[in-house]
């Protein structure tokens, strides 16, 4: 049993924003696999819930007439890592997605949730950060458009007003065509664990050149964030100089902390080995001589 | 509070009357009785609750019970046949010595039941991921993993013959 004292179940998103505005301390639950867990461990005992589990139009995969890509919030990992849209277009994507958890995880946990929970390790947003990925909030008043960089405020904190639901995420074709991508996700164990550190590195390629570079990291601040001076300085050299540069770039932009899983000086080891490794393989994807 | 669902539970429709506060695997187990689905830790690490819901491997006790309205759950309880033969998949469990006290069985039994309904074969490291969802402190995992490649392989083998 879990420690709560209503659910109910939205019809469809104004649904459940009604029955959110009607309750402003409700909380939402879409796969459930963070809001459980905190339930168990009573930091949400008794809470309410408004549940949009079953809302199919929020889940699945499009490209619109533009050619951007639009991720329903609700689908969850599994449905990430195998939509062809995906991996066609966002491989990046999937390689996080397939990152998360173990299976089970995947077949309930949603990318959504995942941004909404707020949390810096959340695998896949970095990859978004990298894609920058453009978010729709809905509510009461009806929709807005944020970027995912000014979606998260701090660890837990995102920026959803009081009856807003996430319903779109949304990549635009200029930030994708192009592009090799990579996600490396540094952890204890190679699955059913929470990153230590994630990387996620996209890049373009023309010849032996790096015409752009994007990285991004999880764990390596309170939120997820990018390292705009890295990717300026090595966007339009050489590959092999930006693979030797490139870590000693990022430790200076990053600033992970010390934590039980591991220190500061740890990550920032990693950080630079993995941006190096990532940058390798996205170069290689994007049809780069290396 | 109760809900009322409606679902197809191992092929049989029901109509319960659920506390929403209950997990699937709280209603599976006490309401129906289908004590398979074991609870190890009710935190979505070890996979002992493991179900299919809609032919996909999920964590039963990480799993709202009133969500299950108006789907078809399986669990191992389900998988014998009407002559009352074993399912493949547990055959195969018996025939590596895959089960020593049994308690992480039914869960990986479900997962690998999905393996092997899938209809392709598996190297031994994509086995091994699908079946990262679940913890085995007895075993060891090798021969999990040996029956379930034996279970895949044989029933792929039945499907082309
Ligand atoms: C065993 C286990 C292993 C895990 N491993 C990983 C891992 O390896 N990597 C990782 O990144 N995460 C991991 N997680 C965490 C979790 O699975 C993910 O964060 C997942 O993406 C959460 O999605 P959900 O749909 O289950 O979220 P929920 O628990 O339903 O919701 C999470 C938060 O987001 C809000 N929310 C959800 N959807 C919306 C929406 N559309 N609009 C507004 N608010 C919304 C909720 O109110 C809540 O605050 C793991 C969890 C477990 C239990
Ligand atoms: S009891 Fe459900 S995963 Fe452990
Ligand atoms: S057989 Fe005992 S936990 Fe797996």
């Amino acid at each position: 049993m879990f420690d709560l004292e209503a659910i109910y179940r939205a019809a469809s998103v104004q649904d459940a924003i009604a029955a959110l505005v009607a309750d402003p301390e409700a909380v939402v639950i879409a796969g459930g696999t963070d809001v459980l867990i905190r339930i168990r461990e009573g930091k949400l005992a008794g809470c309410r819930l408004v549940s949009i589990h079953d809302l199919p139009e929020l889940a699945g995969c499009r490209l619109d007439a533009a050619g951007a890509l639009h991720i329903g919030p609700l689908t969850c990992f599994r449905d990430i890592v195998d939509h062809p849209l995906v991996q066609r277009h966002i491989p990046i994507l999937a390689q996080a997605a397939a990152a998360v958890g173990g299976p089970q995880i995947r077949a309930m946990g949603t990318v959504g949730g995942n941004l909404c929970n707020g949390a810096t390790s959340a695998d896949t947003a970095s990859s978004l950060f990298a894609l920058n990925a453009v978010l729709t909030l809905t509510g009461p008043q009806g929709s807005r458009q944020l970027p995912v960089a000014e979606f998260y405020l701090g660890p837990g904190q995102v920026a959803l007003q009081p009856g807003e639901l996430l319903t779109d995420i949304c990549i635009a074709q200029a930030d994708y065509q192009g592009f090799g991508g990579c996600y490396l996700k540094y952890a204890m164990r190679n699955a059913m664990d929470i990153a230590t550190l994630g990387t996620a590195v996209l890049a373009r390629a023309h010849g032996a050149a790096l015409m752009e570079l994007r990285v991004a990291f999880g764990v390596a601040g309170p939120v997820p964030m990018r390292c705009p001076q890295c990717e300026a300085a090595l966007s339009g050299t050489l590959f092999r100089d930006a693979e030797r540069l490139i870590a000693g770039l990022v430790r200076e932009e990053i600033h992970p902390r010390s934590s039980w899983r591991a220190s500061r000086e740890f990550r920032l080891q990693v950080a630079g080995e993995n941006a190096a490794r990532a940058l390798r393989q996205a170069f290689i994807q994007a049809g780069g001589e290396v | 509070m109760l809900q009322i669902i409606h679902l197809t539970v191992n092929g049989r429709a029901q109509e319960l009357a659920v506390d929403i506060r209950a997990s699937l695997a709280d209603v599976l187990r006490r309401q129906l009785g289908l004590t398979s689905v074991k609870k190890g830790c009710e935190v979505g690490e070890c996979g002992a609750c493991t179900v299919l819901i809609d032919g996909r491997a999920v964590d039963s006790c990480l799993y709202l019970a009133v969500w299950a309205d108006g789907r078809e759950i399986l669990t191992v309880e389900g998988l014998r046949a009407g002559d009352g033969s074993l399912h493949p998949v547990q055959r195969a469990f018996i025939e590596k010595a895959a089960v020593q006290c049994g308690f992480c069985t039914p869960g990986i039994i479900m997962s690998a039941v999905e393996i092997v309904g899938a209809g392709r074969r598996y190297t031994r490291e994509e086995l091994r991921r699908e079946l990262s969802g679940h913890l085995c402190r007895c075993t060891g995992y090798e021969n999990i993993l040996d029956a379930v490649q034996q279970a895949v392989e044989q029933t792929l083998q039945q499907a082309s013959s």
